[in-house]
């Protein structure tokens, strides 16, 4: 126990002695966790569209009024060649062509049938699905508008109606930043906790103090313990902050569910993750090897903890990767705990699988240090 | 010359040497294209719902078979009463709920109405909204089952066209971001420590005093990472033809010559990061900050037309974003250099920008 206290005594020295990058290590995460939430935002609105009107007449006309009163688009171009539309969407300065052709009044009075044509950007798939979606609905709309005027409604016979009604549980205005706050926050504290930590036994092997460590009679899991609760105490000092002043003050949210667990489920999620960082120190033999280890999980465990895209629409096997990253966990808890106040019944199995993981990581850490080289 | 072809050489076994970096530069950026060419995508497929169902006829019998049916949804279990939704959504993995009331079909028949309720799990608003749409879509085309027999008149199709991605895959978006995002940070990173290194083992000082220009030793630094960045940069294309079905429809040529370019940038970054750092750590912890800003202004997340004006001319100064329209423009758009210009040149631009202000910041005194 002596000993445990001497070693942290000089680890948070170390820690604190170093101006340059202190400072650097708090405050960075904070400033991102203010401005990222603010680019990731998935709403689709303002979706260009150029209009190829062919047919100019009031029917068209009053199409291309609705679309544009509808809040979803922005008449990016308006002309009669297609080709000049399509320059625009080569040129990323509209996202879909609506292509109204000749005769579209005359054929939808006489024929009763027309056609439109639709071309979308469809690069980014999702936004040219939704944008798609929004303009089939608002032509329905406007087909049923149409009919209207022609069409007197049977009074006593009139088509069933379906009426759906859906509302949005735990997060009725549909603010993105609800959802990315908590997940930005969790990718942060990870970043700086599993950095810092794995480039720190590494440093002292370059630098060689790590023999005069060796030849002392300090054990090897008082050695890690050392070396894992200051920054053990960093991380929870770095997600307190982001949750209680940036997330609070800035974004307005409130954790639903019970800090307590919210906590306990934190303290053990960067024991594991520390227990990550330290394995990689104990692998590599220089600082940029450690660095450079620590920056491929980092990728991998941040593209693919569901942080940005779902997990549902993962191929089987990407999805079990996923499954095998402390991250992806720690991510759905937190915006399980801060958004929808889960209780611990409802993440009994998370607890299970990241104590798992603390005691796999750091015991693998503790037997991969060895004291003679 | 032959100074600077030696000094090259020196840095040519410093990386080659070091095998488990060398190991990690060429590992990540293969294994980071194919994982996430495959596992990322937008698309939302098998969500989980509940179903409350009270009425339990024919009607609403058949809108749940039309749902159990469609690939976005996977029914985990019918409930008994809607007290049971919170508890289930609070569990984690249940995305929507569909409440029918009670006679149903008696209602839709006699009264010609009747009411679905779809309660979505907002938490995450995207899947939330997606999924809202695609169940009301469902019920709507039960409902137009139901009218068929009164024909329609004045009828307006709409013909959807899906231009460069008929499939609406993932991949081709993903992509060319994921190429950006790791082209751009494996190069930083490991030119972000090279000039540091040095003055942190003390080399840096028998550098300084040798009759040797420092604007080639920073130059020397970069071109074995110029070097394999290029080598990494033909296996991605490779892996991304033919593992990922990536279309290449422009020239090849300029796309390496863009990629060229981008490399070229990153690097430059990577010196100045270099230059202006006192230790290892501080470049290592600039270089891991940069991944999360990166990923997000590149754009191939978010729409970047959406962000707030301000950060919008953030994105402005991350290189990976213009890289980005250019790959998407070569690679599937098939344009040539006319329609790239302007982008190019902004490359061009940074690059000169922060190659002078890194040498500019090359001390040759130490401290």
């Amino acid at each position: 126990m002596r000993t445990l206290k001497f070693l942290l005594q000089k680890e948070f020295k170390q820690i604190f002695r170093n101006k340059a990058l202190l400072p650097l290590i708090l405050v960075a995460p904070i400033i991102q966790l203010l401005i990222l939430p603010l680019a990731a935002d998935y709403e689709v609105k303002n979706i260009n569209i150029s209009i190829v009107d062919h047919d100019h007449s009031t029917y068209s006309q009053k199409l291309i009024s609705k679309i544009t009163a509808s809040g979803y688009f922005q008449l990016a171009d308006y002309g009669n060649s297609f080709q000049r539309a399509f320059s625009q969407i080569e040129k990323d300065k509209s996202d879909l062509i609506l292509e109204i052709p000749q005769g579209f009044e005359k054929n939808i009075v006489r024929e009763n049938e027309q056609k439109l044509f639709v071309a979308v950007n469809a690069i980014n798939g999702v936004k040219a699905g939704l944008g798609g979606t929004y303009l089939a609905q608002i032509i329905t709309a406007y087909n049923n508008d149409i009919r209207l005027q022609w069409v007197q409604s049977d009074k006593f016979n009139p088509a069933p109606i379906i009426e759906v009604t859906s509302s949005s549980w735990f997060n009725p205005f549909m603010n993105y930043r609800v959802f990315m706050v908590p997940g930005i926050l969790v990718v942060l504290v990870t970043m700086v906790g599993a950095y810092m930590c794995s480039l720190n036994i590494v440093k002292e092997k370059e630098v060689g103090t790590i023999e005069q460590i060796n030849v002392t009679p300090i054990k090897k899991y008082q050695f890690i313990l050392g070396k894992l609760i200051p920054f053990w105490v960093i991380g929870m000092f770095i997600f307190s902050v982001g949750l209680h002043i940036v997330a609070y003050f800035f974004y307005g949210i409130v954790p639903v569910g019970s800090l307590l667990l919210l906590y306990g489920y934190l303290s053990i999620y960067l024991v594991a993750l520390m227990g990550l960082g330290l394995l990689i120190s104990t692998f590599a033999e220089t600082q940029q090897q450690a660095m450079s280890v620590a920056f491929f999980f980092m990728m991998i465990f941040m593209l693919m903890s569901g942080l940005f895209t779902p997990l549902d629409g993962m191929p089987q096997w990407a999805y079990i990767i996923a499954k095998c990253s402390p991250v992806t966990y720690f991510i759905e808890v937190v915006r399980m705990i801060v958004l929808k106040g889960s209780g611990f019944a409802d993440i009994k199995n998370h607890f299970i699988i990241m104590i798992g993981f603390a005691m796999l990581l750091n015991g693998w850490a503790i037997l991969n240090y060895k004291k003679t080289s | 010359m032959k100074q600077f072809l030696s000094f090259v050489r020196k840095e040519f076994y410093h990386v080659f040497r070091d095998s488990k970096t060398l190991l990690m530069l060429f590992g990540l950026p293969i294994v980071q294209i194919v994982l996430f060419g495959f596992a990322l995508t937008n698309e939302i497929k098998n969500s989980k719902i509940v179903i409350c169902d009270y009425a339990k006829d024919e009607a609403t019998q058949q809108i749940i078979s039309k749902i159990e049916a469609s690939r976005s949804f996977e029914i985990q279990k019918t409930l008994i009463s809607h007290k049971q939704i919170e508890e289930a959504f609070k569990e984690g993995d249940i995305k929507l709920a569909i409440i029918f009331p009670a006679n149903f079909n008696n209602d839709l028949l006699h009264l010609h109405k009747a009411q679905v309720q779809i309660i979505a799990d907002a938490s995450d608003p995207n899947t939330a909204n997606t999924l809202t749409n695609y169940a009301t879509n469902i019920i709507m085309d039960y409902q137009q089952e139901l009218m068929k027999n009164n024909a329609m008149s004045f009828h307006i199709v709409p013909e959807l066209r899906m231009l460069y991605n008929p499939e609406l895959k993932g991949a081709t978006n993903f992509v060319p971001g994921v190429m950006a995002l790791v082209l751009m940070l494996v190069c930083v990173m490991m030119t972000a420590v090279s000039v540091v290194k040095e003055k942190e083992s003390g080399t840096m000082e028998v550098l300084l005093v040798s009759p040797f220009n420092p604007f080639l030793v920073i130059i020397s630094k970069a071109i074995p990472y110029l070097f394999l960045s290029l080598i990494n940069l033909t296996v991605i294309l490779v892996l991304s033809v033919t593992l990922l079905d990536m279309p290449v429809n422009g020239s090849v040529l300029l796309l390496f010559g863009e990629s060229a370019l981008l490399i070229i940038t990153a690097l430059s970054l990577g010196l100045l990061i270099s230059n202006v750092t006192q230790s290892q750590q501080s470049a290592m912890f600039i270089s891991m900050m940069g991944i999360l800003p990166t990923m997000l202004f590149t754009g191939f997340m978010f729409p970047l037309e959406n962000m707030p004006y301000p950060l919008q001319i953030i994105a402005n100064a991350v290189p990976s974003k213009w890289y980005y329209i250019i790959v998407k423009s070569i690679m599937i758009k098939g344009l040539g250099f006319s329609a790239i210009w302007k982008e190019t040149l902004i490359l061009f631009g940074m690059t000169c920008f922060l190659l002078i202000v890194s040498i500019r910041k090359f001390k040759t005194r130490l401290v």
